[in-house]
């Protein structure tokens, strides 16, 4: 079981409230990532789940009991750094052994449980190596190792992969959504990176200065963000946003258009531009464009596209896709 | 792209270097090559150097006129037990002012190190007292009491130092990992701290080793360390300057072998965090 609920959580830093007042329930088995700006305060909020932090006001709970007040090593939950965190003076073995070593377990079922974490993690040929010794990915498998031997109630993870590098990073993110589906446990990530967020999770928090902007599915995000911070941080290229009187001629003060839901067209069109950029990926294409009395555009295009700076283009936009959003800021 | 030094600048390097040494040196060699002088060799004028007649009779003499042994016995029992004492109550404290301070955590070390400033002679009185009635004057323990409190700041500024290179990451990762606050320090701050642990230690015992105020006014025979045993030889009855330099080179001896060997061991944890 891992259901966690937090009910008027507040925390404040020398009188600066980061977290001024949030609740949120994750159910059990839930892969949960919060994603925001740096400074949003999500690191802080995993923080005081995991009991690093102590609350300035409300409770959290984990399985309806409330920890609170708890020190992190009685909520039995597991935690992944961003920096790893490896003891450097311990082998691969004794790091994720000592968990188990604080638990009190015997000689054997250490021994068991530290090969089977290895078997799992491919690090069984490292087990006598120091951290050291390891490579990035190979560290945070230990790293990771040392979070499951424990059996924890949820898994939190701080920005576990912005050490790595690119390919090293895909093929983790991969890892964690597959030991995510093989252990079923309830997990948080931490993370400033969208792409990541929209891969893995079940659903996400997105948070801006200490508060929720809005919780969903990914595809809840995607299509119906609440707001326009939610959709100008969910997707990417970002979706632009057009306001002043293209906005006024669909009832909203800004209309969000994602650039993938953007048609192209060299001879007609709603709003006409130039091609300032295009991004050629194969599979995609990106287009920067000028748009007369609107502004710069990004548009998306499937495969290759023979585009290049300085062409005429027409834009139209699909009208079904089309978000709008009050002078608040807040979705119509 | 690196700086050039040419070999008459290395030389000139070399020999300011070698002057440096030797003139820190040479007090300590003086006293050495006068330990094995006879007393008139040791007063006569002009000195000489090496060309005098070799003798030991003076490290016979001090031998029999006062018990060596005891006296080593004594400065390794004091300097080792205060510096022990010193860094069981450091290390949690430096533990506590590196990875939870307060907004006081800096006027703390600020007061603790203002202590060092006052001078010893200050307080003489009060604790010659405190110690005479309470039956701690001439004892090991007196003298472990006093040397501890006078080196707990060196010694919490010190392991403050080091500590505060260590991660905090790692201490919580200790935490979420079920570790409880004495195991922490136990199993994951203490194990990667030892570098600068070990030349904490070093430090202080020299430190304690060669304190002389406290273990000259605290002392009279039983608890003696060697700086009582050299002061011993500066005797009202006239100066003999060959057999202080025996019990000088003596009780210098043991301390410059540990700190020989130490060396590397010395300089790597002075320029710890200094030097990444």
């Amino acid at each position: 079981m891992g259901s966690i609920s937090l009910k008027n959580v507040k925390k404040e830093f020398s009188g600066h409230a980061v977290i001024p007042n949030l609740d949120l329930e994750i159910g059990d088995g839930e892969f949960v990532v919060f994603v925001g700006p740096s400074g949003c305060g999500k690191s802080t909020l995993l923080r005081l789940i995991a009991g690093l932090e102590d609350v300035s006001g409300g409770t959290i709970s984990i399985d309806g009991v409330d920890v609170t007040g708890e020190a992190p090593a009685k909520r039995g939950l597991s935690m992944v750094f961003q920096s790893y965190a490896l003891y450097p003076h311990m082998s691969v073995r004794g790091n994720i052994a000592f968990p188990l070593k604080m638990a009190g377990m015997d000689k054997e079922t250490i021994k068991r449980k530290v090969e089977d974490a290895a078997q799992v993690l491919n690090l069984t040929d490292y087990l006598d190596r120091k951290p050291r010794q390891l490579s990035g990915g190979q560290r945070q498998r230990v790293a990771i190792g040392r979070a499951i031997v424990r059996e924890p109630k949820a898994f939190l993870f701080d920005e576990p992969l912005s050490n790595l590098d690119a390919a090293l990073r895909v093929n983790m993110r991969l890892e964690i959504s597959e030991l995510h589906q093989q252990l079923r446990t309830t997990m948080i990530y931490v993370t400033h990176d969208q792409v990541e967020a929209m891969t893995m999770a079940d659903r996400i928090v997105v948070l801006n200065g200490g508060r929720i902007e809005q919780v969903g599915s990914p595809l809840e995000l995607y299509r119906n963000p609440a707001n326009l911070f939610v959709a100008g941080f969910i997707g990417s290229p970002r979706m632009n946003l057009i306001d002043g009187a293209p906005a006024k001629e669909h009832g909203a003060a800004t209309v969000g258009i994602r650039p993938e839901h953007i048609n192209l067209s060299p001879d007609s069109g709603e709003w006409k531009g130039t091609v300032g950029i295009a991004e050629h990926l194969g599979s995609d294409t990106f287009i920067y464009i000028r748009a007369e009395g609107i502004g710069q555009l990004t548009a998306r295009a499937n495969g290759e596209i023979g585009l290049k700076h300085g062409d005429t283009i027409y834009l139209t936009p699909d009208a079904g896709k089309l978000h709008r959003f009050s002078e608040e800021g807040a979705a119509l | 792209m690196a700086r050039a030094v040419s070999t008459k600048q290395k030389l000139v390097y070399t020999v300011i270097g070698w002057t440096v040494g030797l003139l820190i040196f040479f007090p300590i060699l003086w006293t050495i090559l006068t330990s094995f002088k006879t007393e008139g060799e040791a007063i006569a004028s002009p000195p000489s150097f090496v060309l005098f007649d070799w003798t030991l009779e003076n490290y016979a003499e001090v031998q029999v006129r006062s018990d060596y042994f005891k006296h080593v016995m004594n400065s390794i029992i004091i300097s080792f037990g205060s510096t022990f004492i010193g860094l069981l109550i450091a290390i949690p404290a430096a533990w506590a002012m590196a990875f939870s301070p307060t907004k006081r955590t800096k006027d703390i070390l600020m007061w603790m190190l203002s202590t060092k400033m006052l001078p010893p002679v200050g307080v003489l009185v009060p604790i010659y007292l405190i110690y005479r009635d309470g039956g701690l004057l001439d004892t090991q323990i007196g003298l472990i009491i006093v040397l501890t409190m006078i080196n707990l700041p060196i010694i919490v500024w010190m392991l403050f130092t080091y500590f505060k290179d260590i991660p905090s990451d790692i201490l919580e990762a200790a935490r979420m990992d079920g570790a409880s606050l004495r195991k922490e320090i136990i199993h994951v701050l203490i194990p990667m701290a030892i570098p600068g642990i070990a030349s904490t230690l070093l430090l202080n015992v020299i430190l304690a080793w060669n304190e002389a105020f406290w273990t000259l006014n605290l002392t009279a025979a039983d608890a003696a360390p060697l700086t009582a045993f050299i002061a011993s030889y500066s005797s009202p009855e006239g100066l003999f300057w060959a057999k202080l330099s025996a019990a000088s080179t003596l009780a210098i001896a043991p301390i410059l072998v540990l700190g020989w060997f130490s060396q590397k061991q010395l300089v790597r944890g002075l320029t710890f965090g200094a030097v990444k």
